[in-house]
């Protein structure tokens, strides 16, 4: 009996966000929000993934002779440019198509940075307690109390900008929500029977935590990073904005706003239209992200 | 109570060591800030600034220093400036602090209704349109809306003017800026922290009692939610300020967030680390005293 146990107590475990899986499934596959999103993230990604294919233009290539040409809609635009070109005569469709690649890239990488860094605390946090707990959570304070933009901003100017620092200092800056909530997750889950069951039959903690406690925190863990990623995407285009993105390398959304800014009297389009792609992909990912929360998650608000 | 005073007080404390600690190392991230600021300058030149500003020294001597120096108030000169960089930071702070409260002012005379609204009408039209309104306004990158604003009512119109914020109509578009931004949190907070109220015991044997329905949502319910909405929109003080460091760089709004922005440009360290310290400060007390008033204002928690 006292093999058999363990086995079966991990079985369950394992069968009940599985059992429930396919309900939850459906209740998201069936609601207009969450479809209408994932069609626009799809778009994203299959412009991001194919963006040398289906850009019309090179994002880089300047023709002066074609400066401020404007959207096709409007009279003195081209179709052959139908976004319009920007000061310097760049093709402003491809280089939003192109744009949504760092966009896309930098808000997926920093989640995942935050998601290690984040997770493993959380999980420490609350698993340990007593004082590395304590140093943990004022570490947390800390890090809160801070303008996370600033710091950020302060960071990649001093570490020198380039995609990686981007990255890592943007996926630092959101660690701290996984750490509460994972945290929170194992105080509850620490005090389950079936935790109770595996400490008593031997099973050492790090398994605990890797093999009965962690599975149970998937599907939060799961909703809040597609939120967390449409912060990031946000985050980068403000610093982007401000001027210590990734470099002229690669045209990014935050940058064609902010150069957009100063030809705001002479060419409307510059600013607004990298804007609407910011809005369609972070309002896209807050969808699929609130409809997964209620599909996964019933408990939260 | 006292008790918990002191936890609070010392909390407060610590966090603020925290923050000299992340704040100092801004300077230091970079291994060498002399060989960041004057990449070109010849060994001996940046031998003698790196004594002068005292970088030579032991971290941890540079950090005591740093310590006991931003307790007064001491950041050191700014680079560019030439002048105390902790002085150029407080100047500036008026105006942060100004478009930041008229911002709160605006989103809460907007969020409050609308919120309450949203969460006595669940799940109607107009709780849907809230939340649409809540889903897009989350979605927006704040300095797009700054800049889409300028567009329609400075440029297209000419009603406002398009920057700075010497007059009152200068600081329109801003205040409404950064009111955008914040509005769509604060109606998520109103409308949640409602939800929690409204179906209470007390609220449904007040409206049993016979209280007309505007009383018992003012009277009964909001005073109830009020407490968590202060809360948590207490806790948000760090994003607002991050808001109003964009807002202040789309309107060229003279105030502490365009300054840091310039300063980091510039790799003006002194200006950058005054700056983010207050900031920080300013966020810690903020929070610091939005706990202590929990707490008075809590008797559940306050007689224990």
């Amino acid at each position: 009996m006292a093999v058999t146990l363990p086995r079966g107590a991990v079985a369950y475990e394992a069968s009940g966000p599985a059992a429930s899986g396919s309900r939850a499934w459906r209740r998201f596959a069936l609601n207009p929000a969450a479809i209408v999103g994932s069609l626009i993230l799809l778009v994203v990604v299959g412009a991001a993934l194919a963006a040398p294919w289906v850009a019309p233009h090179d994002p880089a290539k300047q023709s002066l002779l074609r400066r401020f040409t404007p959207p096709m809609w409007q009279t003195g635009g081209n179709a052959a440019y139908p976004l319009g070109t920007d000061q310097v005569g760049r093709d402003v469709l491809s280089r939003i198509v192109h744009g949504a690649r760092i966009s896309l890239l930098v808000g997926v990488s920093a989640v995942i940075v935050s998601l290690i860094v984040g997770v493993t605390a959380g999980l420490v946090s609350g698993f340990v307690g007593g004082t590395v707990d304590t140093v943990i959570g004022t570490i947390v304070d800390v890090w809160l109390s801070f303008p996370q933009l600033l710091l950020a901003l302060a960071f990649v100017a001093a570490l020198g900008p380039s995609l990686v620092t981007i990255i890592v200092v943007l996926g630092l800056t959101g660690w701290e929500r996984y750490a509460r909530v994972v945290r929170a997750e194992v105080m509850a889950l620490r005090e389950k029977e079936f935790v109770d069951a595996a400490r008593a039959i031997g099973v050492g903690r790090t398994r605990i935590i890797v093999r009965h406690v962690l599975p149970n925190t998937v599907s939060s863990i799961v909703v809040m990073s597609t939120l967390q990623v449409a912060q990031a995407i946000l985050a980068e285009a403000a610093l982007s904005f401000l001027g210590v993105g990734s470099g002229n390398a690669y045209p990014t959304w935050g940058q064609m706003i902010s150069l957009g800014r100063d030809f705001v009297t002479v060419a409307w389009w510059l600013a607004t239209l990298p804007g609407f792609a910011i809005l369609l992909t972070v309002l896209a990912i807050n969808l699929v992200g609130d409809r997964l929360r209620d599909a996964l998650d019933p408990r939260a608000t | 109570m006292s008790a918990f005073l002191i936890r609070r007080l010392l909390r407060f404390v610590v966090v603020c060591f925290g923050v000299s600690l992340v704040t100092f190392s801004i300077l230091h991230a970079s291994g060498d800030p002399i060989a960041l600021i004057m990449p070109e300058a010849p060994e001996a030149d940046r031998v003698q600034l790196r004594v002068a500003l005292g970088l030579s020294d032991p971290l941890p001597t540079q950090f005591v220093r740093f310590v006991t120096n931003a307790a007064r108030g001491n950041f050191g000169n700014s680079f560019f400036h030439r002048e105390p960089a902790f002085r150029l930071v407080v100047e500036r702070m008026p105006t942060t602090l100004g478009l930041t409260c008229l911002a709160v002012a605006l989103a809460i005379a907007v969020a409050l209704p609308v919120g309450i609204y949203s969460a006595v009408r669940r799940n109607t039209v107009s709780d849907h349109a809230a939340t649409a309104v809540v889903f897009l306004g989350q979605s927006m990158p704040v300095f797009w809306i700054g800049i889409m604003l300028m567009l329609l009512f400075a440029v297209q119109w000419r009603l406002l003017p398009v920057s700075g914020w010497a007059t009152w109509s200068s600081m329109v578009l801003p205040a409404v800026t950064l009111g955008a931004f914040t509005t769509p949190l604060f109606m998520r907070i109103i409308r949640s922290s409602m939800l929690e109220v409204i179906n209470l015991d007390y609220v449904r044997t007040a409206r049993a009692k016979g209280v007309s329905e505007w009383l018992v949502i003012c009277r009964h319910a909001l005073r109830n939610a009020a407490l968590p909405i202060v809360t948590v929109i207490g806790l948000q003080f760090g994003l607002l300020l991050s808001g109003a460091v964009l807002t202040e760089t789309v309107f060229a709004v003279p105030g502490v967030g365009r300054l840091i922005v310039g300063a980091i440009r510039q790799l003006d360290f002194p200006i950058v680390q005054a700056g983010v310290f207050l900031f920080a400060i300013i966020i810690v007390s903020v929070n610091f005293l939005v706990d202590v008033l929990y707490v008075y204002l809590n008797p559940t928690i306050r007689l224990r």
